[in-house]
């Protein structure tokens, strides 16, 4: 069969190449030095904070202000020009603007940003204030402008399920909208939400382009130190080193997607 | 991985796809009353969040050199050969995927959908980890393959961005790819079609192209356009492998102290990738009646 060779070649060899590499010394011998460098550093330490860090908050705002336009884009009519041109938006954002989407925010919120000049104008001067587009804020913000998209296109299935049936039913027994949200949307909606918020926290830690455009290698997340390891520097033993995070951040996001299929069985239960 | 997009993050490839071909559930109509605080307020915090950086760029990109407004950003995109040659590049690269990517998965899709449906999990499970991947984590994997290969392998593959790229960006379109083709063939009476073609007697390969790959052409196409914008995205893998891809040139653009021309860059391309998008959910919208617009 093509397809299973293609992939075995094409994907598995890449990977077999991280695991081997990542328990190899630049000798060639086994070693799991490269794991033990990777915990006992503080460089790598940080990073890995960060990234974490940079995930949970940015995943955090993206599924909550996600739901909420998603809520309110789903009341527009169907087949109409605002539901198509948002899901084709969404789709733009959420998974193909990684870099465009870096220099929209430099142009915004850079140093001479439109929006920097405008703010400073008007007497809030951000950067005065220690604002930098290159900080763990800065960047997460534009990671904000692609995970509020991709929540919209996780959610909108799942907030499209709940039949306007269960409302009325609700509200004929005497419900009121509270009652109905709590008792009835939230239970319902919640493995969903939960779900999706975790894909979103995955697509944070993974997430390198927007990062390589604002800032670079220098800065100090993981991906951003694999970068560093592979191409930035000369010591020897180094790139290992980078495999080794490599393995590590498939880790993260193997425990992520577990939690997500646990979610996901439980969100089936009454949708669709 | 954000796309990354761009970075492609392409975490629910699933939900992205799964609107793609809506399966044709009872139009549920909705009320529609006065608009509601808490719907207008979303949408006015939403239009200030993502028209705000798009609108900025789009006058940073028309700031001239000389601190007047022009469009000299844009004509030097036009003028300039790296520019043109990095496009080039990555065109090509996303034209041979997109065409690679629906020859080596329709084949997959249908034979598993008609001999071994007991295959469809491992499938779905083998498309997914594309996704569950990092792009960096594959960079990194392809940088210490390109160290250790032997040199007729590095020159035969490793030495061009086309011929280094092209095979992993296939695999990186799969998850977008299964979907759009699976959800595509779902939708026809693929059985019957197989078996009226085969006993008028064609080839499989016949069947394949001339009864099958008409009746799933929107699927297809859908396919295509999204490993098209994927291809035209992606620069983690690129851009660690040091091939100067066209997203690769944007950065390379904005260091060589042209922010403008990077910004102006960026605009077109999220301007072309919206196109691609919206006319694929024009297209399905068309080929499947009013009532189905959704497609991403």
């Amino acid at each position: 069969m093509p397809f299973a060779a293609y992939v075995l070649v094409f994907l598995g060899l890449p990977l077999y190449m991280v695991v081997h590499g990542s328990l190899t010394t630049s000798t060639g011998g086994f070693t799991l030095d490269n794991f033990k460098s990777t915990f006992t550093s503080p460089e790598y330490k940080a990073a890995f904070e960060n990234s974490l860090v940079l995930a949970l908050w940015t995943s955090i705002a993206g599924a909550v202000f996600g739901v909420w336009l998603a809520a309110a884009v789903i009341t527009a009519r169907t087949g109409g020009m605002l539901r198509r041109v948002v899901s084709s938006a969404s789709g733009v954002f959420a998974y193909f603007a990684g870099l465009p989407l870096a220099f929209a925010f430099i142009a915004a919120l850079g140093p001479l940003g439109v929006a920097t000049v405008l703010l400073r104008d008007s007497g809030v001067n951000l950067y005065a204030h220690g604002f930098r587009i290159s900080s763990i804020l800065g960047v997460g913000l534009a990671y904000v402008y692609f995970q509020v998209p991709l929540m919209v296109i996780l959610i909108t299935p799942a907030l499209e399920g709940l039949r306007p049936q269960w409302q009325e039913a609700a509200q004929s027994l005497g419900a009121t909208k509270l009652a109905y949200l709590r008792h009835v949307a939230v239970p319902v909606l919640a493995p969903s939400v939960i779900g999706a918020t975790l894909i979103l926290f995955g697509n944070a830690f993974s997430a390198y382009a927007t990062a390589l455009a604002l800032v670079g290698s220098t800065f100090a997340i993981v991906p951003a130190q694999i970068d560093d390891a592979i191409n930035g520097n000369v010591l020897v033993g180094q790139a290992n080193i980078g495999l080794a995070l490599g393995v590590e951040m498939i880790f993260v996001i193997v425990i992520v997607m577990v939690g997500y299929g646990l979610v996901q069985r439980r969100a089936r239960r009454w949708l669709q | 991985m954000s796309a990354g997009s761009g970075g492609v993050g392409m975490f629910g490839a699933d939900a992205l796809i799964g609107e793609l071909t809506p399966a044709p559930s009872a139009p549920t109509r909705r009320r529609r009353g006065r608009p509601r605080l808490w719907r207008v307020t979303i949408f006015v915090l939403s239009a200030i969040f993502f028209l705000g950086p798009l609108l900025s760029a789009f006058k940073f990109s028309l700031i001239t050199a000389n601190g007047s407004y022009g469009l000299s950003n844009y004509s030097q995109i036009v003028g300039s050969s790296a520019i043109r040659s990095s496009l080039v590049t990555s065109l090509e690269i996303a034209v041979i995927a997109a065409v690679v990517v629906v020859s080596l998965m329709l084949p997959t899709v249908v034979w598993v959908r008609l001999r071994r449906p007991q295959l469809t999990l491992l499938l779905e499970g083998v498309t997914l980890l594309p996704i569950v991947i990092p792009p960096v984590v594959v960079a990194a994997g392809l940088e210490e393959l390109q160290r250790n290969a032997p040199s007729w392998v590095v020159s035969l593959v490793f030495n061009h961005a086309l011929t280094g790229l092209t095979p992993f960006y296939v695999v990186l379109a799969m998850p977008f790819t299964y979907r759009a083709l699976d959800t595509g063939v779902r939708a026809i009476d693929l059985r019957t079609l197989v078996d009226a073609s085969r006993s008028l007697g064609a080839s499989w390969t016949v069947t394949l192209t001339r009864v099958i790959l008409p009746n799933v052409q929107t699927a297809v196409l859908g396919a295509m356009f999204l490993t098209i914008a994927l291809c035209l995205g992606e620069v983690v893998i690129s851009s660690l492998l040091l091939y100067t891809t066209f997203p690769v040139e944007i950065i390379q653009e904005s260091l060589s102290g042209t922010a403008g021309i990077s910004v102006a860059l960026s605009i077109v391309t999220l301007a072309f990738t919206f196109l691609l998008l919206f006319s694929l959910s024009l297209i399905a919208g068309r080929r499947l009646g009013p009532g189905s617009s959704r497609v991403l």
